[in-house]
């Protein structure tokens, strides 16, 4: 919302400056979006006089001008204006001005052989205005040597406020007038809404035709009638206020309601009545119906829409913009003024639906003050016979005002219980009054009636925060909230903790922790089991972001895929963020997943870099779930997985059949095909909520339990079928003696000849740790028997010779 | 005296060759050849047996001086053996330690996570528990339940995300703020409440400063006389301890929002110097939060009596506040998982921020 200072001055009597002005609006909450006084910039452009203009020796079009700025000595110019002429006053920017229509900084030159030093301007290279048939031409009385912006009155502040939607009040200048008063920054004038008597009856007769009962969409309509008037531009004071805020002068009757709807945030709407066919009324548009609107452009309208009609058809769409055909011309002489209330949704819904912004719609729907109507209309019509001359009809009207007529109640303890501030109650009644509220009453609880203007007041809360915001919230002193425990409690549940966790467990082995986007594309949800249409979006905002993620890994995967293309030869990225399953909020799944691609890492004189492979991602995954407090002892790996990984070179960590920790492996080829992506690249994924809660943490730790006896360490190497995995081998052998076996691992597997087709040979190394005795070989020969037989029972398994 | 000259010849061979061996080996042989069964100086000794006492007496001590003094002279020659071979090892094993180590893959975490910690770790401080919400959400808890209009433009299409319609024609809402989590949070608990509420959200909006994607955190305290005063101190010391500066100069501005009454905008003080954003004093300001005193009908929603209960409520961005502190231009790059970003702009995994040891 933009205005200038003197058209705030017309409203508000204040001596305040503009810089004043400025930080209130902000303090009480129309911030401030910009303060620019445009007679800054144009303050070189100096009044002349045109002491000589002789024609160019070299060119036709020219003329050699000497010009006098004010200082007594006559410049040189150059001039390529056909109205420059000997003794005519205008404006001059001298050399070195920035002039900010051309975007040029003048220089002194040569023009055809004839020296130039400075420029005479038009309006439109002071961006002043359009006009570019000549150079500014002043009275003759104007006075030469000062600043043609401060003599033209130019000097004029222009003020931009960001308005919150609640506030369609401050849509008008008279508004923000209203507040200022209120906050102390001078006195509101009255508003001049004297009626206008009408010298004849309309003869064109308004009615809302909308059906019974419903709430009418336009409840109440005003018009005018005006014959005799001739329609020019607007007065130079209109046109420089409009222009002043981004409008352009159109002529003085769309002016007079673009500048009224500024003014006091009331939109209006000018008939040429001589185009209007019978009676003019409000009614829901039929579908299919069309109107060319003002902006040239052909809008197709539906039984949603408000319509202002004739007898022929939509002359404009309510509340949003008026009709081309109806529209007023130069030649306009019979007029016909509207003002009318739209319902706010329904404008906004029109509005959106058409694609149409416009100063009226951004007020109706917003809120425009329905008890104005009337008021806008007479401020029109003055408006209307001052500028255009020619005589008004009475008023027609339709319908009558939607007033709401609220009236809250107001305990004025509730400001220092909501706020925490003591504010006097006189100070509060006088802060609501000075914003129009109407407060009854006296004790503890008055009784505040809403002004018409302000739709967004609906309750005790409002009423507090109207006082407050004028008040000035900066003086509410700041408060320390009390404490509530001497110290601090864990404020973390589980949950919350292993989130961080697996993201710095991660870092630490190395992962670069990534966060990606929640959405993706449809393809990619489907080639890791998501795709599903109730995890599709309605409205995404590209193809590329369409889809819910049923896994982290497409968009690590993706990410690794465009490194890997700026040339990084090894990457560990991670990222711990939900996975979305279905549309209800246990559906959404916490996961930590990472993925390895390239190589361990750069070529070394030291160590050989090897590539990525899948007992990599399993000690990353093994590390998390550990790291989170996973029974991962008790947990056994399944050499099975979904489908996004190779067949052959998947794992699933499990706590059993139903309760899937995490999944570990080498992405299926297809799918980093599919996905462009250059493999080999391993991941895994970890379940973060399948993680089983601890009934309750025990800081204690059970007694160390150390052996002084020697461990002794035995190799076994045992031949069996390819398909049995090692894991059911080591089991085994660890079964033999739960107790004394305190480690086991597999050094070696060996394929071959010798071994034989479809077999293998798995190497362990088994270590005993007796508690209470040194093993004799008798004792050690019978454990190690056991072990034999207990890896032959589970697996088929032989000794190898 | 001819056999005391021998033995003093036999000490000077037996001595020589000691001290010319130059290993091990030559040094045992020196030994055999002396001190060993068949060594000169043990058949001598043996021959002590036979002779007569007077001549035992008088080769006796000899004898045995003798062997001292080689046994002696073999230790020292031992010892500067071993001494010579280390060195030689250690001249052997000389490494160039200029050489690069083995490569080590530098882990980094997010700087959106290392920021969801730092305020995590100062709201908790404060009596903040952490809560947490779905980010599919439905329209009451991201609208209806928050005081916002079905007719409202922030449901629109062109701003909010919405899954495909269910059967009954109905949407649901990736959620557009944090704020349904202060509906499901004063559904779930009895006042008093004071929770922040951390994480992902979602708005139809794309270019340097706004992401489809982004973090948000939600503050909500509910009790029965927490009121405007302490949101200011609240947001202070906040604003205080997170960007870890002594004086910062704030600025509260009357707002709108539909979910609190009154509304506030904080500001805080900044300037740009050399390019580069400094929080806390200057003459330009940042907005950094939306805030409030939360409007009864959010209270009235969460099951709450609003004529017993009050409280203040605020929302702010998360990976805004890390690019604010941290310096980091543009929104986008958050969510790219560039590996060149990750590392610069990421935090090491060791960098626990915690308000005893300082957050940064």
């Amino acid at each position: 919302m933009k205005f200038t200072l003197s058209w705030l001055k017309d409203y508000l009597e204040t001596d305040a400056s503009a810089e004043e002005i400025a930080d209130k609006l902000t303090m009480i909450g129309l911030e401030l979006e910009g303060l620019a006084n445009p007679a800054e910039k144009l303050a070189p452009f100096v009044i002349a006089k045109v002491l000589e203009a002789r024609a160019h020796p070299n060119a036709d079009r020219l003329r050699v001008c000497m010009v006098d700025p004010g200082t007594g000595e006559a410049v040189q110019v150059v001039c390529g204006a056909p109205n420059a002429r000997t003794g005519m006053v205008g404006v001059f920017a001298p050399v070195g001005v920035h002039v900010p229509g051309t975007g040029i900084d003048l220089k002194a030159g040569v023009i055809r052989g004839e020296a130039s030093h400075g420029m005479l301007v038009s309006e439109r290279e002071m961006m002043l205005s359009d006009d570019h048939e000549g150079i500014i031409d002043l009275p003759e009385d104007a006075p030469v040597g000062t600043s043609y912006a401060a003599w033209a009155g130019l000097d004029d502040p222009v003020i931009d406020v960001a308005v919150t939607p609640n506030r369609p009040d401050a849509l008008g200048v008279y508004g923000i007038a209203r507040d200022l008063a209120a906050a102390g920054m001078g006195r509101l004038k009255p508003l001049a809404e004297a009626p206008v008597e009408g010298a004849f009856k309309s003869p064109i007769g308004v009615s809302l035709r909308f059906e019974d009962g419903a709430e009418r969409p336009c409840p109440h309509f005003v018009g005018r009638y005006f014959r005799g008037v001739s329609n020019g531009p607007s007065p130079a004071w209109m046109q420089k206020r409009l222009r002043a805020i981004g409008v352009r002068p159109i002529s003085a009757l769309v002016d007079i309601t673009n500048y009224i709807t500024h003014a006091y945030g009331r939109p209006l709407h000018v008939f040429d009545a001589a185009k209007v066919k019978g009676d003019i009324h409000a009614r829901l548009a039929r579908r299919g119906e069309t109107i060319e609107a003002l902006d040239g452009r052909v809008y197709e309208l539906d039984e949603a829409m408000t319509v202002i009609a004739d007898e022929a058809g939509p002359e404009s769409i309510g509340g949003v913009m008026g009709g081309e055909a109806s529209g007023v011309t130069e030649e306009t002489t019979e007029v016909f003024l509207e003002a009318a209330y739209f319902d706010a949704v329904r404008t906004a819904s029109t509005g959106r639906k058409l694609n149409i912004i416009s100063d009226a719609r951004y007020r109706f729907e917003r809120g425009v003050d329905p008890a104005f109507t009337e008021t806008g209309a007479e401020i029109g019509t003055r408006l209307i016979l001052e500028l255009c001359g020619g005589e008004a009809s009475e008023l027609v009207v339709a319908g009558a005002p939607p007033l709401k007529n609220t009236t809250l109640s107001l305990r004025l303890s509730r400001v220092k219980s909501l706020a925490g501030v003591d504010i006097a109650p006189e100070s509060q009644v006088e802060v609501l009054e000075a914003l129009g509220f109407g407060v009854a009453g006296a004790g503890g609880e008055v009784a505040v009636s809403v002004p018409s203007w302000r739709p967004d007041i609906s309750g005790e809360a409002d009423l507090v925060e109207e006082i407050v915001r004028i008040w000035g919230l900066e003086k509410i002193d700041h408060v320390t909230l009390p404490r509530l425990e001497a110290v601090t409690s864990p404020k973390l549940s589980v949950k919350q903790r292993r989130r961080f966790r697996a993201a710095r467990t991660l870092a630490a082995r190395g992962f670069n922790e990534a966060v990606t986007w929640s959405f993706l594309p449809h393809e990619e949800a489907g080639l890791f089991g998501g795709g599903e249409e109730r995890l599709t979006l309605d409205n995404p905002i590209s193809t590329e972001l369409s889809d819910m993620r049923p896994s982290l890994l497409p968009g690590l995967i993706a990410a690794s895929g465009r490194n890997a293309d700026r040339g990084a030869e090894s990457q560990a990225l991670s990222e711990i963020g939900q996975i979305y399953l279905g549309d209800a909020p246990e559906e959404e799944r916490l996961h930590a997943s990472g993925i390895r691609h390239g190589a361990t890492g750069p070529r070394s004189s030291l160590a050989a870099p090897r590539p990525y492979d899948v007992f990599d991602v399993k000690a990353d995954a093994l590390a998390v779930l550990e790291a989170l407090g996973a029974p991962v002892g008790r947990a056994q790996v399944l050499a099975e997985g979904p489908a996004w990984y190779h067949p052959g070179r998947v794992g699933t960590i499990a706590l059993g059949p139903k309760n899937r920790l995490a999944v570990f492996g080498e992405m299926h080829p297809r799918i980093l095909d599919e996905m462009d992506v250059k493999g080999p690249l391993v991941a895994f994924e970890v379940d973060i909520d399948a993680i089983p809660v601890p009934k309750a943490q025990r800081a204690s730790r059970p007694a160390l339990a150390i052996s002084d006896y020697q461990p002794v360490r035995r190799d076994f190497a045992f031949v069996v079928e390819e398909e049995v995995a090692a894991e059911r081998i080591l089991r085994a052998a660890q079964s033999a003696d739960k107790n004394l076996i305190s480690q086991i691992g597999v050094f070696d597997v060996f394929r071959g000849a010798v071994i034989g087709e479809g077999k293998k040979s798995v190497a362990i190394e088994v270590t005993m740790t007796p508690e209470d005795r040194t093993l004799t070989e008798a004792e050690i020969e019978a454990v190690s028997e056991r072990i034999v037989a207990a890896v032959a029972k589970a697996t088929g398994g032989v000794l190898r010779a | 005296m001819d056999q005391m000259t021998d033995l003093d010849a036999l000490e000077r061979d037996i001595t020589e060759r000691i001290h010319k061996a130059e290993d091990e080996t030559a040094l045992e042989e020196a030994r055999l050849a002396s001190l060993g069964k068949k060594g000169v100086v043990s058949e001598r000794l043996k021959s002590l047996g036979r002779m007569s006492p007077e001549e035992r007496q008088v080769a006796g001590p000899a004898l045995n001086g003798l062997k001292a003094r080689i046994g002696e002279a073999l230790e020292t020659r031992r010892a500067e053996l071993k001494e010579k071979a280390l060195e030689a090892r250690l001249k052997s094993e000389r490494l160039d330690v200029t050489l690069p180590p083995r490569a080590e893959q530098r882990g980094t975490i997010h700087p959106t996570t290392q920021v969801w910690q730092e305020v995590i770790a100062i709201f908790a401080d404060m009596g903040f528990s952490v809560a947490e919400g779905p980010h599919i959400e439905t329209d009451w808890y991201n609208f209806g339940a928050l005081n916002i209009p079905p007719e409202h433009p922030s449901r629109q299409d062109m701003d909010t995300f919405y899954l495909k319609p269910k059967a009954d024609g109905s949407r649901m809402v990736l959620r557009t703020h944090t704020s349904p989590v202060q509906i499901r949070t004063m559904e779930a608990q009895e006042p008093p409440i004071r929770i922040i509420a951390p994480g992902r959200t979602f708005r139809s909006d794309s270019d340097r400063t706004h992401t489809p994607m982004f973090h948000q955190i939600e503050g909500l305290v509910i009790d029965e006389t927490t009121h405007m005063g302490h949101l200011k101190g609240t947001l202070e010391a906040f604003c205080k301890a997170f960007f870890e500066v002594d004086e910062l100069k704030m600025r509260f501005r009357p707002s709108h929002f539909p979910f609190t009454e009154p509304s506030m905008e904080v500001d805080i003080g900044c300037q740009w110097v050399g390019g580069e954003l400094k929080i806390g004093q200057g003459d330009d300001w940042l907005e950094i939060l939306g805030s409030g005193m939360v409007h009864p009908y959010v209270i009235k929603a969460g099951g709450l009596d609003p004529e017993k209960y009050q409280g203040f409520a605020f929302g702010m961005g998360l990976d805004r506040l890390a690019m604010l502190k941290y310096g980091i231009p543009d929104l986008r790059a958050f969510f790219e998982a560039d590996l060149r970003w990750l590392r610069h702009y990421g935090f090491a995994a060791l960098d626990m921020p915690s308000v005893a040891e300082g957050l940064s």
